[in-house]
């Protein structure tokens, strides 16, 4: 009833190619966007928005970087963790090099150098399929990882061997290193997301974004339609590994605020990125935020809430009820809709417009 | 009509004029030979039909046409040049498109971006544009999908326009297919069994098409289709295989009196 198209004509192509054709749609994706830019901040504790927020926004960035590769190309990879970890190296070793430059620059430049690890680790796609390329990419994983722990230039030969994040500033504001506000912290990531996400949706709604399709759903055809299979295959391994080194960087950066990178970009990161994709949706931009919703806030309410809510689990149990519970929640949103999250969005929103009608 | 810049082709082929030749070609999978020995040509402007029963190689023959198969022997010249071995990709840069007889279709994308998809050879906006989808991105969108409409209006498919094709029957399908080969502008246009598992109706549709988009846009069209009477309607002339051998090449009116094609299909008494 509320959120009804009736009435909004688009008299050009422009407005009906655009991303947000209705109009409820723009409302909803500005209200979402003051809420996350100044409502969070303000009212937000530190423990949320260092908690909750900032391990969202990361993974919804990694998960789109995936989505792009398997969702929309339909080539499976199992690499995430290493691009990740690519784009953590490649943005300490930026920074290390060229402190006087800003932090945010290295934090965007990283992602290309995972994009050039990536399309060298996507030249397998050309001639394997499905599962056997998902253990091609497991390669990627298992030798990235490697050098991440043995070659000790990445981490500057320094004693712990993990990545130790220096104090960046913007505008006089520390962003990064020991000094830096969850807040602040919060905000450039917020940026950074939004800017990606702005940008994934401009190219995945334009002639690219319909190559990669093609080439998923039917690459024969897609190659007969003048299509050249490798090039389109490569982009979309190089633009994947892009978003998954940025949030790598992300991660290192504006999250963890330093660590071991054999703990944080190891196979098990994959495969978390991998589930948040499939329960989110394949394909869908927004399935992206969904499945890293699901997976990253719903364990951190039932580790935080459950307690304040009375019932009181020590630390093993909590954490075991927590597995179940999350398995559980996997199992259920896959059964109710196969097609992960971001269809069952659709169709409530099928819903919403027809309603109070049933079609 | 078709602004392509290869050189060294003929430009100027004349409605009649030989469009693609096929010369002596064989084609074998192992010790299978799956088309032996076959030569006939495709003249400007013509339906040109390929017949036969099951498993006479007919879609092996558009698979070497358009660069899916290499044939062991033989030459193919289109357009005045003869070519060795091709990728799909290139024929298609040549001005040769294709349905197929399964619909090939991008299942998960809708009416609107499968042909849209048939325009990607002629999108040339480097990736930055793309990253705003501003400017010369946006104008070269706007461009094409005007083009597409045409098309859309051209094949009455108006009303499917924003749904997904996997949710389409099989009728609208193959029409649709048949938009996204349009799409590309195509020389020369392969059509794999365009009117197979159809209804009368549709059938009489597609024919439609087919012959209007000879009319209006002047296309070469090679045709498979075991509809006779659909055949002997709407093509120039008709070529017949069996068991990968040419057994007949001429007006419709010339094979049907042909005593080894009434064999070939009727059976001979032994």
């Amino acid at each position: 009833m509320f959120y009804r198209e009736a009435g909004q004509y688009k008299k050009t192509y422009s407005a009906d190619m655009a991303v947000f054709p209705i109009l409820q749609d723009r409302i909803g994706i500005g209200l979402i966007l003051l809420a996350a830019a100044v409502i969070v901040p303000i009212f937000g504790s530190n423990f949320f928005i260092s908690t909750v927020m900032i391990p969202f926004l990361v993974f919804s960035l990694a998960a789109m970087g995936l989505n792009i590769v398997t969702g929309y190309t339909g080539l499976i990879s199992l690499g995430t963790g290493a691009f990740m970890g690519v784009g953590a190296f490649a943005c300490y070793k930026l920074t290390t090099y060229f402190p006087q430059v800003n932090i945010i620059i290295w934090i965007l430049a990283s992602g290309v150098f995972s994009a050039a690890i990536g399309a060298l680790f996507g030249l397998p796609s050309l001639r394997i399929k499905g599962f056997y390329l998902a253990v091609a990419t497991l390669a990627a994983q298992f030798f990235l990882e490697w050098c991440f722990v043995r070659v000790p230039w990445l981490f500057n030969y320094n004693a712990s061997g993990a990545i130790e994040v220096p104090q960046r500033t913007l505008f006089g504001v520390a962003i990064t290193g020991a000094n830096a506000t969850p807040t602040m912290r919060y905000l450039v990531l917020l940026g950074i997301v939004v800017l990606m996400t702005w940008i994934a949706s401009n190219i995945l709604h334009g002639r690219i974004g319909r190559t990669f399709m093609a080439v998923r759903d039917m690459d024969i055809a897609a190659e007969l339609m003048g299509i050249r299979l490798l090039p389109a295959k490569l982009t979309a391994f190089a633009m994947s590994s892009f978003y998954c080194g940025v949030a790598g960087a992300c991660m290192m950066f504006l999250w963890y605020g330093g660590g071991e990178a054999s703990d944080a970009f190891n196979i098990n990161q994959s495969f978390n990125i991998l589930f948040m994709v499939i329960i989110g949706g394949l394909g869908s931009l927004i399935g992206c935020f969904f499945g890293a919703a699901l997976l990253n806030i719903v364990p951190i309410i039932l580790k935080f809430g459950l307690p304040a809510m009375g019932l009181p689990l020590a630390g093993a149990t909590a954490e075991h009820i927590n597995h179940l519970f999350v398995g559980s929640l996997i199992i259920f949103f896959l059964i109710v809709e196969p097609h992960g999250l971001a269809r069952l969005w659709q169709i409530t929103k099928q819903k919403l417009r027809t309603w109070p009608f049933p079609y | 009509m078709n602004a392509m810049n290869h050189s060294e082709f003929r430009q100027d082929i004349a409605p009649g004029e030989t469009l693609l030749a096929v010369d002596n070609v064989t084609l074998r999978f192992g010790g299978v030979k799956a088309i032996t020995d076959v030569s006939f040509d495709i003249r400007k402007g013509e339906v040109r039909a390929i017949i036969g029963p099951n498993g006479a190689g007919k879609t092996s023959m558009l698979n070497v046409i358009n660069g899916f198969y290499h044939p062991q022997e033989g030459r193919i010249t289109y357009r005045g040049q003869t070519r060795t071995k091709m990728r799909p990709h290139v024929a298609a840069s040549q001005g040769i498109a294709r349905t197929f007889q399964n619909v090939a279709l991008f299942k998960g994308m809708t009416t609107l971006d499968n042909i849209m998809v048939g325009r990607t050879l002629k999108m040339r906006t480097p990736f930055f544009w793309h990253i705003f989808r501003q400017g010369p991105a946006m104008r070269e969108e706007i461009e094409h999908r005007k083009f597409v409409e045409e098309i859309i209006e051209f094949l009455e498919i108006e009303h499917i326009r924003k749904v997904p094709v996997g949710k389409l029957p099989y009728g609208l399908q193959k029409r649709v297919e048949l938009g996204r080969a349009l799409a590309m502008q195509p020389e020369l246009l392969l059509l794999d069994e365009p009117m197979a598992g159809m209804n009368l109706e549709e059938k009489e549709d597609m024919c439609r098409f087919i012959l209007d988009t000879k009319e209006q846009y002047g296309t070469t069209i090679a045709l498979i289709e075991h509809d006779m009477g659909v055949v002997m309607d709407l093509s120039d002339r008709v070529v017949v295989l069996e068991y990968g051998q040419k057994i007949a090449d001429g007006t419709p009116d010339e094979v049907k009196k042909n005593q080894k094609v009434i064999d070939a299909y009727l059976g001979v008494a032994h």
